[in-house]
């Protein structure tokens, strides 16, 4: 009998795991009049032995039960992703078109978070899913984008659509002077560097407080205008016009929610549109053959470095058009918004979507910003919960939720 | 005799280790030329000095075609020199070879190389081997690309055009549309061929090119050589270990032991030398 071989090994795993448990779970911290004092408590930890000891025992029938669901098949690999991808995309936009127009105002503006997660994902994806290049501090660059709309209007009085072009510029600026002395690294090395300036960026955000107002950041930052109408009660300037007094409607709070939401929407269109024509075109096709062999493609005649730089400034850019919108659409940044933690919330969006994948972006940058918002109940548990569908991911589907492949060109036969 | 590639007192230098020293040889427009020794003469390491992958310790690589001369040594970019602050042109140059060089731009020059050990990209498809390889001439920009204009749909079309003309040439067209790592290993050889000559090189710089084929895949590469020179007029420069193949297609061969040159000479000369055989089979 294989459970009576197992039990061994299924006790002595147990005691392991009571062992690691008991300084973190096994014992509270209690508040006694002025004192606090620490108290054991075994349930939890008796759970966890419970928990360790039976998955250990009845492992095989596990294994067994789990290639019989067969998980994996759920969700369609790449070649049946491709033909799924158009009906996909048309369903996801038109849902998307009428819904808030339904939704809470609360839901609507959750979603626009998420639209801009998705738009950081799809940026990035182009750097560490087609280039291969691992970038860590890609919240750099969207801080770059948020601040330079940020300071432009602040001080130069300009709205948010002459200043989109601009800091998506500065964005893509930065991301080349950054990336030519970089890329010349590999692999852990690149990640390392680009850790780094994530880090710089943010000191000098905090630090820098005659230009950036230091850790109050900036405030006061206008909203985007439907072509030049404001969405206000009244208007900013004297002889403005607002959006509800120019279509004769009532005043709603929840209409500028709404239009973020639109505009987010119509931004990641835009992104999503300039993206698949690029994978298309030569330069996608070099990304992909430079992460495959570099010393193939020197051989060849193709300039590794500017290869590199062009994916490294595309995906810059594409974090700066998020920044830009992200400031408009919270009318207040500091540099708390632009730590570490952005950074690998963004890469965790595009690991788990699936390297490559834009649909697969789409869904994990949705799930990862809707979920913690919808379990809010369950905050304290949130990081526990990332850790675990991280693991599953690895165990279930290490190519992430919906891999896919560049868009091959064909040879008509 | 005009000269296409000229190779002059090449030397490299690995740490304590001399691997290559003073090896002088010439290559004419349309000669195929090959370089043959015992295992760790140090052949692979010429190639590669010659492709831009080292930068040789000593010596000059220049390639010369039709009207201008490079220094495929200098476009690698290196250090810039003090002495050059006094001579603005070479100071010009350095600085932008300093930024913008590097051993593609030995590729650009119009040197292809193949690889001892295959360098295909496997998980692309053939057709996409071949796209990549014109990549440098396919100059499409960035926003025709986005906004498919007409000039880009006809570029695109000429790269497919042409790449199915290679394709055709060494026998892969059927085999197009599937992924390069899913062919044979010949097919895989000859791919590699096809995508180095695509980038229309005037050298053709090969690596053990039978290594791995069996005789009849030998006498089919045998005549696609033969066959590339006739046609497009390219050079080619091989190392190679299969005797049969290196002396009934090489105009001139290049014998090299520990490093250093031993002779240069026609196949019957080589076959004849006495060092030559002393340095395969020791001596007597």
């Amino acid at each position: 009998m294989t459970l009576k071989r197992r039990l061994p090994e299924a006790l002595s795993m147990s005691l392991l795991t009571a062992l690691l448990t008991l300084p973190v779970l096994g014992v509270h911290l209690q508040v006694e009049g002025l004192k606090v004092a620490l108290q054991g408590d075994a349930r939890p930890v008796c759970i966890a032995m419970t928990a360790v000891f039976l998955a250990r025992l009845f492992q095989e029938p596990l294994k067994q039960a789990y290639s019989w669901l067969n998980l994996g098949r759920l969700l369609p690999g790449p070649q049946r992703l491709a033909t799924y991808r158009t009906p996909l995309l048309t369903l996801l936009v038109g849902a998307a078109l009428i819904w808030p127009f339904f939704a809470s105002r609360g839901a609507v503006d959750v979603a626009t978070l998420s639209l801009i997660y998705v738009m950081l994902g799809l940026g990035l994806n182009i750097v560490v899913g087609y280039a291969g290049l691992l970038d860590l501090g890609y919240v750099a660059f969207y801080a770059v984008g948020a601040y330079s709309y940020a300071l432009l209007a602040q001080n130069f009085g300009l709205g948010f659509w002459e200043c989109l072009p601009v800091s998506v510029a500065m964005t893509a600026t930065a991301g080349c002077l950054l990336g030519f002395p970089v890329l010349r690294l590999r692999g852990d090395y690149l990640a390392i560097v680009t850790l780094g300036f994530g880090e710089i960026v943010y000191l000098l955000l905090n630090n820098l407080d005659s230009l950036t107002g230091g850790p109050d950041g900036v405030k006061n930052i206008p909203k985007p205008t439907f072509f030049g109408l404001e969405f206000a009660r009244e208007p900013s300037t004297p002889g403005g016009v607002t959006f509800h007094r120019f279509f004769g409607l009532d005043y709603r709070g929840g209409d500028v929610v709404i239009f973020l939401f639109l505009l987010a929407l119509v931004l990641v269109l835009f992104i999503l549109f300039v993206i698949d024509r690029l994978i298309r075109m030569p330069i996608g096709r070099a990304w992909e053959a430079l992460r495959e062999d570099e010393l193939a493609c020197v051989s060849l005649g193709l300039n590794p470095t500017v290869i590199k730089l062009s994916a490294f400034t595309l995906g810059a850019s594409f974090g700066g058009f998020a920044g830009a919108f992200f400031a408009a659409r919270q009318g207040f940044i500091n540099p708390e918004s632009f730590t570490f933690i952005e950074s690998a919330i963004v890469l965790a969006i595009v690991v788990l979507g699936g390297m490559g994948s834009q649909i697969g972006v789409i869904l994990a940058a949705v799930a990862l910003t809707v979920l913690p918002e919808v379990a809010r109940q369950f905050q304290e548990y949130r990081m526990l919960a990332f850790g675990l569908v991280m693991i599953l991911m690895m165990i279930w589907r290490p190519q992430g939720l919906l891999p896919a492949s560049r868009p091959r060109l064909e040879l008509p036969q | 005799m005009s000269v296409l590639l000229q190779v002059s007192n090449l030397s490299m230098r690995f740490g304590g280790l001399l691997a290559v020293a003073g090896v002088e040889f010439s290559v004419a427009p349309g000669e195929i030329f090959a370089i043959i020794g015992p295992n760790g003469a140090g052949k692979t390491t010429v190639f590669n000095c010659i492709s831009g992958f080292y930068r040789p310790t000593a010596g000059r690589i220049v390639l010369h075609g039709g009207d201008k001369s490079i220094d495929l040594i200098k476009v690698l970019g290196g250090s810039l020199r003090w002495r050059n602050c006094v001579r603005p042109k070479q100071l010009a140059e350095g600085i932008y070879y300093w930024f913008f060089g590097g051993a593609f731009r030995v590729a650009r020059a119009g040197l292809a190389r193949t690889f001892q050990n295959l360098r295909l990209f496997r998980n692309m498809t053939v057709v996409e081997n071949m796209l990549i390889a014109q990549h440098t001439r396919l100059r499409t920009g960035l926003l025709p690309g986005l906004f498919q204009t007409p000039a880009y749909r006809d570029a695109e079309r000429q790269a497919l055009e042409q790449a199915a003309f290679w394709l055709d040439k060494v026998g892969l067209l059927p085999y197009a549309n599937r992924e390069a790592g899913t062919l044979a290993y010949g097919q895989q050889r000859r791919l590699e061929i096809a995508r180095c000559m695509i980038t229309r090189p005037k050298l053709l710089l090969l690596d053990e090119p039978a290594a791995g084929l069996n005789p009849q895949e030998t006498r089919e590469l045998d005549r696609l050589i033969m066959e590339l020179r006739a046609e497009h007029g390219v050079s080619v420069l091989l190392i190679e270990h299969d005797m049969s193949l290196v002396m009934s297609i090489s105009d001139r061969i290049l014998v090299m032991e520990h490093g250093r040159p031993v002779t240069i000479g026609t196949p019957p000369e080589i076959r004849a030398d006495p060092r030559v055989i002393k340095a395969y089979l020791g001596e007597a």
